[in-house]
């Protein structure tokens, strides 16, 4: 490689934090001991984790003892959704999600379905909004759990988590909600949420791949799928990821100065606006996809009709350019991005969908580069495609 | 997207030939459906019995522009006898070979090449 990355699919992952990867060094190193260890020796690495608690708790206002340390987003929800299922059977054997979450959900309630649990997807509106009236006309009195992403990592579109956790608790059931791509975009705060559980993933908020954590509010029993030794609590057995922790830990740490820094809050934001600003006035036929407000600040997904995602990302790849697509393309099927088609976009549109996602790394030169590029690319890719072309001629 | 395409697969979308629309074409071949993110529109023009041109209008992926260019190509100068057998493995082959979930593009490009000449063929009688 060698040549420049304008690195915009901060959804995916984002880069670490140096001062992350500076705290996770030593329990690689020196400080290898087992934190279960009751010589003194051990208490360094245990140290590690009751610090990285403090910090993940203090991120989220919650217990230090609410959080439990998983290996990540995917594991925090099949943990959250598997735990509360099989806890409460005497209760009943029905879940509600809604139909834009995260395959770490979706797939986990699809897997809830064939051992014989209920699961109700809600709809959302065109701007992948679910309506907490909907949610109260879906639970029922066998209803276990409801699970509602913060904010979606496709379109970023944020729901009105309290009022839902409101409508969920006035019904008897518990709530989860999968805040992967909220941490470190907006403040969250658990006692405000009113919420009994929320899944973290260390690497969206530049701490290290392999990480995650679940909050569990205290009170709120969950049937444990490691079987092991007593590590978390009783919760997740299995020796402690230490050097992971403290990296996540101090994500969480970094991640909380930094939404308190709003000059920096502000300027991620203009930049994702002048990106949209940019696009929506240089190429024609183009629309934004998810929530013009309710959004959060970092995501931009854009669908350019007529042509289709992944030649666009290839086309923007050759000039050094990270960004993804819900095209089928890039899937893996044929179908393009579930979260577009709830929101009632149509395939075509959908396959021509792009995605940028900015950080704190992220700079004016990178909104530069991608206007430098993206309206040659868009016109050249339509030069070819028949439905442009027929469009063009039918004006 | 951990999609891996071979350097031919890329060459050949890069340089992209013979996009665009023939306005006179003497046959069209049309395949694919904008559901499926994948639409290939082939033209040829025939003459004694040779195909003397030939360009494509495709709405779809880099493997669906690099099979569109590079069937295209293979059946220029060739009779409709031999263009009927360029075959979707042919096309893979040339590339140094398609990921499993794109060869369905390159089979669109045997369809497209052959609906062309089927159309000129039913307006030949």
């Amino acid at each position: 490689m060698g040549n420049k990355i304008y690195y915009l699919d901060n959804n995916a992952t984002t880069k670490t934090d140096p001062a992350v990867l500076e705290a996770m060094l030593p329990y690689f190193g020196e400080e290898y001991a087992n934190p279960s260890g009751v010589y003194s020796f051990a208490q360094g690495a245990k140290k590690a984790i009751d610090d990285a608690r403090e910090q993940a708790a203090s991120f989220l206002n919650a217990d230090p003892k609410e959080i439990v340390f998983t290996s990540g987003g995917t594991e925090s929800d099949n943990m959250a959704i598997k735990g509360i299922a099989y806890a409460n059977t005497d209760k009943g054997r029905h879940i509600i999600t809604s139909k834009i979450e995260h395959h770490a959900i979706l797939n986990t309630c699809k897997y809830l379905e064939k051992q014989g649990f209920e699961v109700t997807y809600l709809p959302v509106d065109k701007y992948g909004i679910v309506d907490p009236g909907e949610l109260k006309k879906a639970l029922r009195k066998d209803t276990v759990l409801v699970s509602i992403m913060y904010a979606n990592n496709e379109i970023g579109t944020i729901q009105d988590i309290s009022t839902l956790a409101r409508v969920t608790k006035e019904a008897g059931a518990y709530f989860h909600t999968d805040a992967v791509q909220a941490a470190g975009k907006t403040a969250l705060d658990v006692k405000e949420l009113g919420i009994d559980m929320l899944s973290l993933s260390g690497h969206k908020f530049h701490g290290p791949k392999g990480t995650g954590l679940l909050y569990l509010r205290k009170g709120v029993r969950i049937h444990s799928f490691m079987q092991g030794g007593h590590h978390e609590f009783n919760r997740r057995a299995g020796t402690e990821n230490v050097p992971g922790i403290a990296g996540i830990g101090k994500a969480c740490a970094i991640a909380a100065a930094h939404l308190a820094d709003n000059n920096d809050m502000k300027r991620i934001k203009a930049l994702r606006d002048s990106l949209e600003k940019g696009i929506l006035e240089k190429i024609p036929d183009v629309q934004v996809n998810g929530h013009p407000g309710k959004r959060v600040d970092n995501t931009l997904n854009v669908s350019v009709r007529h042509i289709e995602g992944e030649a666009m990302l290839i086309h923007m790849d050759f000039e050094g350019i990270c960004a993804s697509s819900g095209s089928a393309c890039t899937s893996g099927s044929l179908e393009p991005s579930h979260v577009l088609l709830a929101c009632g976009v149509d395939h075509e549109t959908a396959h021509g969908s792009i995605r940028f996602s900015f950080s704190k790394y992220s700079s004016q030169e990178d909104v530069d580069k991608v206007m430098e590029v993206l309206p040659g690319i868009t016109q050249k890719l339509r030069s070819m495609s028949p439905m442009w072309n027929e469009r063009k001629k039918n004006r | 997207m951990a999609l891996s395409y071979s350097p031919k697969v890329m060459d050949q979308f890069k340089k992209m030939t013979n996009n665009g629309r023939i306005e006179d074409a003497d046959g069209i071949g049309k395949v694919g459906n904008p559901v499926c993110g994948d639409v290939m529109w082939i033209y040829i023009k025939v003459k004694d019995n040779i195909i003397t041109e030939c360009k494509f209008e495709t709405f779809g992926c880099v493997a669906a522009i690099a099979t569109s260019s590079l069937g295209t190509e293979l059946v220029i100068g060739k009779t409709l006898e031999e263009a009927l057998e360029v075959t979707d493995k042919r096309i893979i082959d040339l590339l140094g070979g398609l990921p499993k979930e794109k060869h369905h593009c390159s089979v669109l490009a045997e369809d497209g090449i052959r609906k062309a000449i089927e159309d000129y063929r039913s307006k030949q009688k």
